[in-house]
């Protein structure tokens, strides 16, 4: 058994080495490195624990056999997950981590002698107030998780659920969850926290339902944060520094993904949390239903164009992860480069479903990352280029959101994609975007529409080429 | 009078997310998903508090509510600490610079 000074120096070195497990994401070089740090981390911070407790009478053979079950399982789903569904794999361990935090608090809240709490009926007020904020914040987690896993799956419609009162009804949970905790401190009665824990839950799942689908890197990076959030709440109540260090620092990582990700979209986090964009409300129905020409081609066409240009640039979005066309893209890439021609491809920053999701689809896919680049990076490149290849993305090149005040996507940065020479719009069919307006960028004189799918389309041209 | 160590905690935490404001504003954003793939692993150290209650029986009965719920909370905290770390692992793993042949 170690002291709880010594013990406390180590929690704190698991916290530096976090701190610099993130450090090394500013590069990938330095990034393998800097999740060896992370694995680090973890070893320390778990072997002080059984060190400190230093009493293996009881229950240690579980807890070893609870790791290693959860570890394999863990392993297995981590070998196993086709890069493609990574926004699902998020969602769902957020969600575990969500209900960690929960059943950390219960356990705590049940045996609160075992983590020197005080005594059941007599939980210091502190602590209690502390693992009530992490039980509710985790429950939040876990199920408003569930409903994003659910949604990004396709076992739940990706289109927001809305109903009449929604909002004051949040309100109204939202602020009996807070007059829950302090009934709690107040009484100590489990009654209360049995109720605090299911109306958690309850407000975590109605949170998510009126959200759609492509404002998911939204909801993901903001349940990121709640997973933090959650775990800085338990670390208070334990008393560990490793815990409080960690969670700010996912709590603030998931914060500022949110920011970036409501900044690519030209919308405020409130907007976004609020829901219901891209439903069938008034946006899609006012635009006029005229028939305007569009010049649509085939593979050879599009296979003419490529040939002849000089530079291409890419354009993925969500559509090239759901046809799974990135190996064919980068195929296609391939065969453009013997013939000497530039190919680079722009990423918008809400292009895919989380955060990041385009790059990692072409890093798997074997594109070297310093051939992607950033909206901002880009941008001024798509007036000298002669082809620009827009592959599953649709709302992010739509020039509406710089002409037209009246549109619902305006102010959003968007890839000046209709600046290009040229542009191929490869697409099943001219139905419109999640944000339910018509793409100005299918009128264009010139684009060339390419009706097919992703990845099919993709593989005919590499054979024209 | 003595600080309550609260407030040490809370100095720490504060400070904590400042450093997380800082250091994750640095990541580059084509490493957006690893990093949040990361995070879920490293927040999954809330498994020490699972790893106290796990060991809050006594040799009598190993089994209370309690531990119970510790038991769950630890294969849940080690299914994202294996799967968070692997997964970053095999992401990372991708990016790869260009070729420099020809």
């Amino acid at each position: 058994m170690i002291s709880p000074n010594l013990s406390a120096i180590f929690y704190l070195i698991s916290g530096v080495l976090f701190i610099l497990a993130l450090r090394g994401l500013s590069s990938p070089e330095t990034s393998r490195q800097g999740n060896l740090f992370g694995i680090l981390g973890m070893i320390i911070a778990v072997t002080v624990t059984f060190l400190s407790i230093g009493n293996f009478s009881s229950g240690f053979a579980f807890v070893i056999l609870f790791i290693l079950v959860g570890g394999t399982i863990g392993a297995f789903i981590a070998y196993k997950i086709p890069m493609t569904a990574m926004p699902e794999l998020v969602a769902g361990f957020h969600s575990l981590v969500g209900l960690a935090a929960v059943f950390v608090a219960i356990a705590a809240f049940l045996n609160p002698t075992a983590f020197n709490l005080g005594s059941p009926g007599n939980i210091k007020l502190g602590s209690l107030i502390e693992m009530s904020i992490g039980a509710a914040v985790g429950a939040i987690t876990f199920s408003g998780s569930i409903i994003a896993f659910l949604k990004l799956q396709g076992i739940m419609s990706g289109s927001p659920i809305i109903f009449k009162g929604q909002h004051p009804l949040n309100a109204i949970i939202l602020i009996s969850i807070i007059v829950l905790i302090y009934l709690l401190c107040l009484t100590q009665s489990s009654n209360l926290f049995w109720i605090l824990l299911a109306v958690s839950f309850l407000i975590g799942f109605l949170l998510i339902i009126p959200i759609g689908g492509a404002d998911m890197p939204v909801v993901i990076s903001m349940l990121n944060s709640y997973s933090g959030w959650a775990a800085a709440g338990i670390g208070f109540t334990l008393e560990n520094t490793a815990l409080i260090i960690t969670g700010a620092l996912v709590g603030s990582s998931g914060a500022i993904l949110s920011y970036i990700m409501c900044k690519g979209m030209n919308r405020s986090f409130f907007n976004v949390i609020l829901g219901g964009f891209g439903g069938t409300d008034e946006v899609s129905s006012k635009s006029s239903k005229e028939q305007r020409p569009v010049k649509s081609g085939n593979a050879d066409d599009a296979a003419f164009l490529m040939k002849n240009a000089s530079s291409v640039i890419i354009v993925p979005g969500y559509g090239m992860a759901v046809a799974q066309a990135q190996h064919a893209l980068r195929e296609m890439v391939d065969t453009l480069k013997k013939n000497d021609i530039k190919v680079s491809y722009a990423i918008h920053p809400v292009a895919g479903r989380m955060p990041g999701h385009m790059n990692v689809l072409l890093a798997e896919a074997n594109v070297p990352y310093d051939e992607v680049f950033e909206l901002e990076e880009i941008n001024n490149d798509f007036a000298n280029a002669d082809v620009a290849f827009v592959i599953g993305a649709n709302d992010v090149t739509n020039p509406v959101a710089k002409t037209d005040p009246q549109s619902p996507i305006y102010g959003m940065p968007v890839l000046d994609v209709e600046k290009c020479k040229s542009v191929l719009f490869v697409k099943r069919s001219l139905s419109p975007g999640y944000a339910g307006i018509d793409n100005d960028l299918f009128y264009k004189e010139n684009t060339l529409m390419l009706f097919a799918d992703a990845k099919k389309m993709t593989e005919d041209i590499t054979k024209n080429l | 009078m003595e600080i309550d160590p609260l407030i040490f905690r809370l100095s720490i935490f504060i400070l904590s997310i400042f450093v997380g404001y800082y250091v994750v504003w640095s990541v580059t954003p084509s490493l957006h998903t690893p990093l949040m793939s990361v995070t879920n692993a490293i927040s999954s150290v809330i498994i020490v508090g699972a790893i106290i209650a796990g060991l809050s029986g006594n040799s009598q009965s190993i089994f209370n509510t309690s531990s119970v719920f510790g038991f769950l909370a630890i294969a849940l905290a080690a299914i994202n600490i294996f799967g968070g770390f692997l997964v970053t692992q095999r992401m990372l793993a991708m990016y790869k610079k260009k070729k420099k042949e020809k």
